[in-house]
């Protein structure tokens, strides 16, 4: 298989070790003169956006930012709990470089770049001194040096954290480094403005269009150089631990203008979530896979047992991750441990009301932690009640803020009785299309952090999207922006009286016209949750042909529906909610044929694609590296049409193997 | 519907910053003591679109409690009844079948009402830009583990920064009074040894700027932390006032 010849990865030649160091320091540079007539637009202000925007505002860059909610802070970043990897080798655990680049590479189930994943590695203790010294509050040990703990899919403990909000730490730290930008007048701040295009002239993203999404006036912003850091579209799912206003249209915009679309079917369905509780569901909530450190997932040996979980004996529970992955147990990937939860639902095994959860029981930890305890204040006799009221303790340091948020959510206290949990959407690996220095198919428009495809191929490991972020952030655009930007040095200011400004804001209003006149029957939530439920049983944690084939014909019905009978109240000439709503679900709409369409191209399994005709005996994903050891990237051509161009992957570092944490 | 609770609602209804809002009464059924407090406020909303009336507004996004942009005042309390919990997380088992719920929004001369319970919080950021940061650019960082940080001055760091800006503690000041936020920061990185060298002239800067901003000041009630959803303590006013005091003894500034 060729690499279609629409895409260039621009992956620097050379040894694996020296491709980043040598490349960055053969990058062309932009003087600081020139930089200072160079604009940049930052588009979202997560981990990627925020510290992308303070860092080439500190080279000297002229940058505006954008984000839809009322403040930078507000990025989802900020909902991340667990915490971020870094192959720092503090715990002397045998950690390095390499093995990070290797657990990335073989996590993504051999689906990413291998010298993307290993500038990843490289970069990865540089992000964790950065956010030191900007007074991130890590925990730490008593000998005042940083604390680290395990994450899935790893045998090292390289992750760090901040209690169970170590994405708020992350994103407050480069939030205040934007802010301080911000306060020095290098980013001017777009609070609650809204990205409906991108203005592309002559080949080139010059610009967006914008919409003030308390006024509703649309606005054009010229620049040398845009960058989507617009986080993923789990919401394409409608129930999804993403927030509610997290969505694709920054990103499937630029799509639409000619930014290739990358392995879309790649989602990330997450193990421990809150189960469902009813059909007034808005949103999933995640409890931390840093809590399968201390939790064991178990499910009763018996079918249909409605026992409460304290009442079944230790000898009629089935530890069913320990069971079938001795040397990973609870700590497997993600994609592993959501599947192999399904499969015991399914089979009759789910405990709770609903049959769809199993246990997160967190009995052995805590008296584990109590027994240490005792041991460290050398007690001998404590009492069975002392210890456990001690290992509580100990629990609740670690992940208190988790336990309160289940006990709120569920009204049971997780404490006394265990988590009951089941897999939800959480992240999505796949995304705009990029090279190696994050540009997208079209240039000066480049895209960061969970936006992109880049680096976790088709299932990323736990805490490595706040790595990836913020590696793509401070450490890679910075560079690489210089290769497109010094041959910008003579453009000059980008007028937005330009035929293409005026066209795409035309385009934009008429959109908002038709939605406000269709007056039809049905509001944008029931849209969306319609799409939903499609995407969800037919391109979910399992897909086969024929419900994809099925799901595709749905959505474009959908789609027609939408477009004759989508009720959206109110006008949009104030701050309108519903609007913006619409706006949204109209393109998760067609984000969702493309990726029925995507997982129904890709006859394999790997990572979070799990096609049901492709399986080993033992159910695990089963790729098929001869024929699909390749990125999809999607370019789109109209109304239901997509050609696909490949871009081959190719391995001259990791030996490839089917992928084992048994 | 799969819940049988009923509510009487009474929420504020304003279309903008410049015209006079009033109270709207609406009557929800079949409300479910499973939902959040703002799956009650979608439900409600779905229901007046169906009525051919214009939903209302509110801020939301993540619904876990951290991202700080859901703000109701509710039955006089920001964030409803219960103590340490925001809005989002609020569920409607902490009510009763034939309630009468009042929903306002932040009400603070620095936090003018964009529409309905929607609220400009954009002070906020400003007094973050005044000085709410460590000077550190991009690249100029050492090995994170070359300073070592005692324990219990992380602890309390991270205590501190756990603040999630969402203005409870000056929706619940009788001054409207925005010193439990700014002292959150202001704590935080004076606890760190990374704050040290800005940690004069950032007290004066972010007080000056929380001035400027036209909150109101603290006469230490205390319902800033009574109220905050995320328990900030009171102890970071009075370090922020030692901060301050301190700061100003020793001012290079004018």
């Amino acid at each position: 298989m060729a690499t279609s010849s629409r895409l260039d990865a621009k992956i620097p030649q050379g040894p694996l070790e020296t491709k980043w160091s040598k490349y960055r320091s053969s990058v062309p540079l932009v003087n600081p003169a020139n930089k200072r007539s160079l604009e940049i637009i930052v588009v979202g202000t997560g981990l990627a956006g925020a510290s992308a925007a303070a860092t080439l505002a500190e080279l000297g860059y002229k940058v505006k930012a954008f984000c839809f909610q009322d403040s930078p802070r507000r990025a989802h970043s900020i909902a991340a709990q667990g915490g971020i990897n870094a192959a720092k080798n503090y715990q002397n655990d045998g950690d390095s470089i390499y093995r990070l680049f290797y657990d990335t590479i073989k996590g993504g189930d051999y689906r990413a770049r291998e010298g993307n994943v290993h500038r990843l590695a490289e970069v990865s203790g540089n992000i964790i001194d950065q956010c030191v010294a900007a007074g991130v509050p890590f925990a730490r040990e008593y000998g005042g040096l940083l604390s680290n703990r395990s994450f899935g899919g790893t045998q090292v403990q390289r992750t760090f954290y901040a209690a169970g909000q170590t994405g708020q730490q992350l994103l407050l730290g480069a939030y205040s480094g934007l802010q301080r930008q911000v306060g020095m007048g290098t980013v001017k701040m777009y609070n609650r403005h809204e990205m409906l295009d991108i203005v592309n002239i002559d080949g080139k993203c010059r610009g967006i269009i914008a919409r003030n999404l308390i006024t509703g006036e649309l606005e054009r912003h010229g620049a040398h150089a845009v960058l989507l850091c617009t986080g993923g579209y789990g919401n394409v799912f409608y129930l999804s631990t993403n927030a509610m206003g997290s969505n694709v249209t920054a990103a499937w915009k630029a799509h639409k203008k000619g930014a290739f679309f990358g392995n879309p079917c790649f989602t990330q369905i997450h193990p421990t979530c809150i189960p469902v509780s009813g059909e007034h569901q808005s949103k999933l909530t995640l409890m931390s896979e840093s809590l399968r450190n201390d939790g064991r997932i178990w499910v009763p040996k018996a079918k249909n047992d409605n026992r409460p979980g304290n009442e079944i004996p230790e000898e009629e529970r089935d530890y069913y991750l320990e069971r079938r992955y001795p040397a990973f147990g609870n700590l497997v990937p993600r994609d592993i441990a959501s599947r192999a939860a399904k499969e015991r639902c399914d089979a009759g095994y789910g405990v709770g009301t609903s049959k769809l959860a199993v246990y997160l029981d967190f009995a052995a930890a805590v008296e584990r932690y109590g027994r240490g305890e005792a041991n460290k204040n050398n007690i001998h006799n404590a009492s069975d009640a002392d210890i456990i009221s001690w290992g509580k303790a100990v629990v609740k340091e670690k992940y208190g803020n988790l336990f309160d948020m289940y006990k709120q959510i569920t009204g049971e206290d997780p404490y006394e009785v265990p988590m009951r949990i089941y897999p939800a959407v959480h992240y999505t690996m796949g995304g705009l299309w990029v090279d190696y220095n994050l540009m997208t198919t079209v240039p000066g428009l480049y895209s960061l952090g969970e936006a992109n495809f880049s680096d976790h191929g088709a299932n990323r490991l736990g805490a490595s999207a706040l790595m990836q972020g913020l590696a793509d952030g401070y450490f890679v655009i910075p560079y690489t922006i210089g290769a497109y930007l010094a041959s910008e040095i003579r453009t000059g200011k980008i007028s937005t009286d330009h035929e293409a400004f005026v066209t795409a804001e035309r385009e934009v209003k008429e959109r908002i016209e038709k939605l406000l006149t269709i007056q039809g029957k049905t509001s944008p939530e029931v849209f969306h949750r319609r799409l939903g439920k499609i995407m969800w049983d037919k391109c979910g944690m399992a897909r086969n042909e024929q419900g994809l084939k099925e799901a595709i014909l749905e959505i474009r019905q959908l789609r027609k529906d939408f477009w004759s009978d989508v009720k959206v109240m109110g006008n949009a000439t104030y701050f309108n909610p519903e609007l913006d709503k619409a706006n949204r679900v109209a393109d998760f709409i067609e984000l969702g044929e493309l990726m029925c369409i995507d997982a129904l191209t890709r006859n394999e399994s790997c990572g979070g694609h799990f096609r049901e005709e492709y399986q080993t005996e033992e159910g695990e994903a089963m790729r098929d590296d001869e024929n699909f050891m390749f990125v999809s990237a999607w370019e789109h051509k109209g109304v239901e049409e997509w050609e696909l161009h490949k871009e081959e992957l190719v391995y001259e570092n990791i030996k490839i193997a089917q992928r084992s944490y048994k | 519907m799969e819940g049988n609770m009923s509510l009487s609602l009474k929420v504020w209804r304003q279309s903008n910053k410049d015209t006079a809002g009033g109270f709207e009464n609406y009557k929800l059924d079949h409300v479910s003591p499973d939902m959040s407090f703002l799956e009650m406020f979608d439900v409600l909303n779905e229901q007046l679109i169906e009525e051919g009336k214009e939903p209302v507004a509110f801020d939301h996004d993540c619904r876990e409690g951290i991202c700080g942009m859901c703000s109701m005042y509710i039955n006089g309390r920001p964030h409803g009844p219960l103590k340490g919990v925001t809005t989002c997380q609020l569920h409607m088992r902490s009510f009763n079948d034939g309630d009468t719920i009042v929903v306002e929004p932040w009400r603070a001369e620095a936090f003018p009402v964009i529409k309905d319970l929607v609220v400009d919080r954009d002070a906020f950021d400003r007094i973050i830009s005044a000085g709410g940061f460590i000077s550190v650019n991009t690249g100029n960082a050492q090995d994170a583990n070359s300073l070592p940080i005692p324990k219990d001055a992380a602890d309390d760091a991270f205590s501190a920064a756990a603040c999630i800006g969402c203005g409870a503690c000056v929706a619940a000041c009788k001054n409207a009074s925005a010193m439990l936020f700014v002292s959150a920061k202001i704590s935080q990185l004076a606890l760190l040894p990374q704050g040290q060298a800005e940690r004069s002239i950032r007290a004066e800067k972010m007080v000056a700027q929380m001035d400027a901003e036209g909150f109101g000041a603290c006469t230490n009630t205390g319902a800033c932390s009574a109220e905050c959803p995320k328990e900030i303590s009171l102890e970071n006013i009075a370090r922020m006032n030692r901060e301050y005091i301190g700061a100003k003894f020793s001012s290079q500034n004018a």
